[in-house]
């Protein structure tokens, strides 16, 4: 990690407690409405491999409300599809000005490679089944607007972990903050594997066994195309773990219910339990602005 | 290199010892070299012959030739990672002075005028190359390649390498026609159909670092089929690369049934394990993977009870661009011929007390066994002088920059070795120098 620009972020794998508290301290301080122009005169370009519909614009209303100019690069329509390396298409963006990169891109490790080779920030906004690390950090800014602390809280995580990049960030980040994760769905998207990821990780089968004492639960996105490739039957899936008012009620009564977006109401939950007031969805997106503000903010006052 | 000044027709080799694994011979002795050929050997101031020149080789090994029996040279067609000249001068330079070089280059051979061709003096090879060619025509699985006419043409094995033989009825048939031709099939085992997409070794490390897996059953259940036809057909099965612990233990089940079944081992294997790769390092990317702990525990295991018949490098060089890719998109391989012989020594004789003995066995009479290279392997007067002679205490840093080979993919790059070659030895001929 040593010859790494400062102010990158790769993972939350890699960042201790301290780093972390002083990006969300950093994130209570950044107002979307009156921003501080920190970014003024600065270039953030937006590196896209992946569709990406909220945190591509997110990241851009962060920057752009911290005076930044943005550009975005994706995939189609670049000499990507040319097949221009990720290495040499870093270099062209470093000697176009870039101040800081954020990628997202489908391999894991990428924003790794990018960071290795260039003396700016790079910014992980999703790599392959990695990390997602934002995301992480603005899951924790929300349940910190809704608990005390994070330490000791239980944390339920339904849905397909093993292709997630959203559940891999959140349990080093969890695991590091002091919460006890259990990871709930099929073995196929669940393997006993996952609790080796960080200390306090469980696996878990059944719902409403996790959910008992649960004061958070996270739901991911289920992919109906990847039920089908794992063998698993929709009917079979919702039976088991979608997420209904009536199952809601087995967790905490204060429980806050989360989900990284994009949902898909009837599939991992119901329209009804999306819509609840124990329903913080919108809200993450909202949040997603300040913390990707105090990321950008920091990447560039570190470098 | 440096070049030596031997030119004489005769040399006395003085006060070396001397590391004979089929003579069982350990001790100071001397050897003469005549024409290119072992002349004589015998105890320290024994020899009777007269020599024009001598060398005195107190405190260095001196061993038969290192015979690395997976390599790939990448000609013909990738010769923007690695020529039979190039891959040759860093078989010497690792103490080699035999490569039996993989098929999967462009073409593939699975003809006898490739297998010609790549025997053909022009190709520049400082070292003896030895073709191992196609089990199927353009490995592709399809249709078996003429055994005959390929072992006519000078191939010393049969694989598929890279591909593994999936086809079970294909595999029975070639094990089949082994047995008659005494042609050793060499399998890459790996059921394919189980590591789609993977990258890496399934496990702890693949799970966090959100890379597909490649499952260590994907080679053991391979080997252990592969195993029962070798046993019905009475073919010798070679499997290339073994990685995990289970396939060692149907490999050990198989010859206590006095199946012909033998393995090798790369010195990746036996000295990494797959947290190894960090943060994405692709240069510790190959195939078979790199496996958990306790598949190199076996390894090792395997090395010094002499359950593994070989060491080989699986040599596989990739030009830098290629390497410095996404993890998933990097191509599998990592080269090794100048690392395997400090490698060897430093981690099994080094960490693990194997035998010095029987380290040069596995570079040396192991795989001349395993591919029947008569009169390679040993130190039996008559013999072409193949002889590596090597520094057992000596450490030395390695550095790929300063590598022969064309290609820098080593996870080992850095790395201080004990155990460093000082000259290499082919029929009689200097190939490589370093002291």
């Amino acid at each position: 990690m040593s010859n790494l620009a400062r102010g990158c972020l790769l993972g939350i794998e890699h960042l201790d407690r301290k780093d972390i508290f002083s990006i969300l301290q950093l994130a209570r301080r950044m107002n979307p409405s009156k921003p501080p122009p920190r970014l003024r005169g600065r270039r953030v370009l937006l590196l896209f491999y992946e569709p990406s519909t909220r945190t591509r614009s997110s990241f851009e209303v962060a920057a752009k409300a911290l005076g930044a100019v943005t550009v975005l690069v994706q995939a189609s329509g670049s000499s990507i599809e040319k097949g221009e390396s990720l290495l040499d298409t870093g270099y062209t963006l470093r000697a176009l000005g870039a101040d800081v990169i954020v990628i997202r891109h489908p391999n894991a490790g990428a924003a790794m490679l990018l960071a290795r080779h260039l003396d700016i920030p790079v910014v992980n906004a999703g790599d392959g089944m990695h990390e997602h690390p934002s995301q992480a950090l603005l899951d924790a800014y929300t349940i910190l607007r809704h608990k005390r602390t994070i330490d000791g809280l239980r944390v339920l995580i339904v849905g397909d972990i093993y292709h997630s990049r959203v559940a891999r960030s959140a349990c080093f980040l969890l695991s590091k903050l002091g919460a006890r994760v259990t990871l709930c769905g099929p073995p196929e998207f669940v393997p006993d594997i996952a609790s080796t990821l960080a200390p306090g990780i469980a696996v878990g089968r059944d719902l409403q066994e996790g959910l008992r004492g649960c004061d958070v639960v996270m739901l991911l996105r289920v992919q109906t195309e990847r039920l089908a490739g794992e063998k698993i039957g929709l009917d079979q899936y919702i039976a088991g773990f979608q997420m209904t008012s009536g199952r809601l009620k087995w967790a905490k009564k204060d429980a806050i219910l989360m989900h990284p977006g994009p949902i898909i109401r009837g599939l991992e939950l119901t329209g009804e339990v999306a819509d609840s007031p124990q329903s913080v969805i919108v809200e993450e997106v909202a949040n997603g602005v300040p913390v990707r503000m105090a990321i950008l903010a920091r990447a560039v006052e570190k470098a | 290199m440096r070049e030596h000044g031997f030119k004489a027709d005769s040399l006395l080799i003085k006060g070396a010892r001397v590391i004979d694994p089929l003579s069982r011979l350990d001790a100071e002795w001397d050897l003469l070299l005549r024409e290119g050929r072992i002349a004589e050997l015998a105890p320290k101031h024994r020899i009777r012959g007269a020599a024009e020149e001598t060398f005195d080789a107190r405190g260095l090994v001196l061993a038969p030739g290192f015979i690395d029996m997976h390599v790939h040279l990448r000609e013909p067609g990738q010769s923007q990672k690695e020529t039979i000249a190039t891959g040759t001068a860093a078989a010497a330079a690792g103490g080699f002075t035999s490569v039996c070089c993989m098929p999967n280059t462009s073409p593939v051979i699975d003809s006898q005028e490739w297998v010609r061709w790549l025997q053909q003096p022009e190709r520049g090879a400082r070292v003896n190359v030895f073709p191992i060619a196609a089990a199927t025509m353009q490995s592709q699985g399809e249709a078996l390649t003429d055994f005959p006419a390929l072992k006519r043409a000078g191939a010393v094995g049969i694989s598929d390498d890279g591909r593994p033989l999936l086809d079970g009825k294909l595999m029975r048939q070639a094990l089949q026609l082994s047995s008659r031709l005494k042609l050793t099939v060499i399998q890459h085992a790996e059921d394919t159909r189980m590591t789609v997409s993977g990258s890496m070794h399934e496990g702890a490390t693949s799970f966090r670092l959100g890379l597909r897996g490649m499952p260590g059953a994907a080679e053991s259940a391979m080997v252990e089929r592969d195993v029962k036809l070798a046993h019905s057909s009475g073919g010798h099965l070679h499997i290339a690369h073994l990685s995990t612990a289970d396939a060692l233990s149907f490999v050990r089940r198989a010859k206590r049934a006095k199946a012909r079944v033998t393995c090798e081992v790369t010195p990746h294997h036996f000295t990494l394990t797959d947290q190894d790769i960090g943060d994405y390092d692709t240069n510790c990317k190959m195939n078979p993977p790199l496996r958990s702990a306790a598949d190199r525990e076996a390894i090792l295991a395997g090395l010094a009870d002499g359950s593994i018949d070989a060491i080989a490098t699986d040599h596989a060089p990739h030009a830098a661009q290629e390497k410095q890719m996404e993890f998933e998109r990097a191509p599998f391989g990592v080269t090794g011929l100048e690392t395997a012989l400090g490698l060897a020594i430093s981690e099994l004789h080094g960490k693990h007390q194997v035998p010095l003995i029987r380290i040069v066995e596995l570079f040396t009479l192991g795989p001349a066994r395993v591919l029947k290279l008569n009169g390679r392997g040993t130190l039996v007067p008559g013999n072409q002088a193949d002889l590596t002679i090597f520094d057992p205490k000596r450490r030395w840093t390695f550095e790929a920059a300063a590598s022969l080979s064309k290609s820098r993919n080593t996870p080992f790059d850095g790395w201080r070795l004990t155990g460093r070659l000082a000259m290499t030895m082919v029929s009689g001929r200097i190939v490589h120098y370093a002291l």
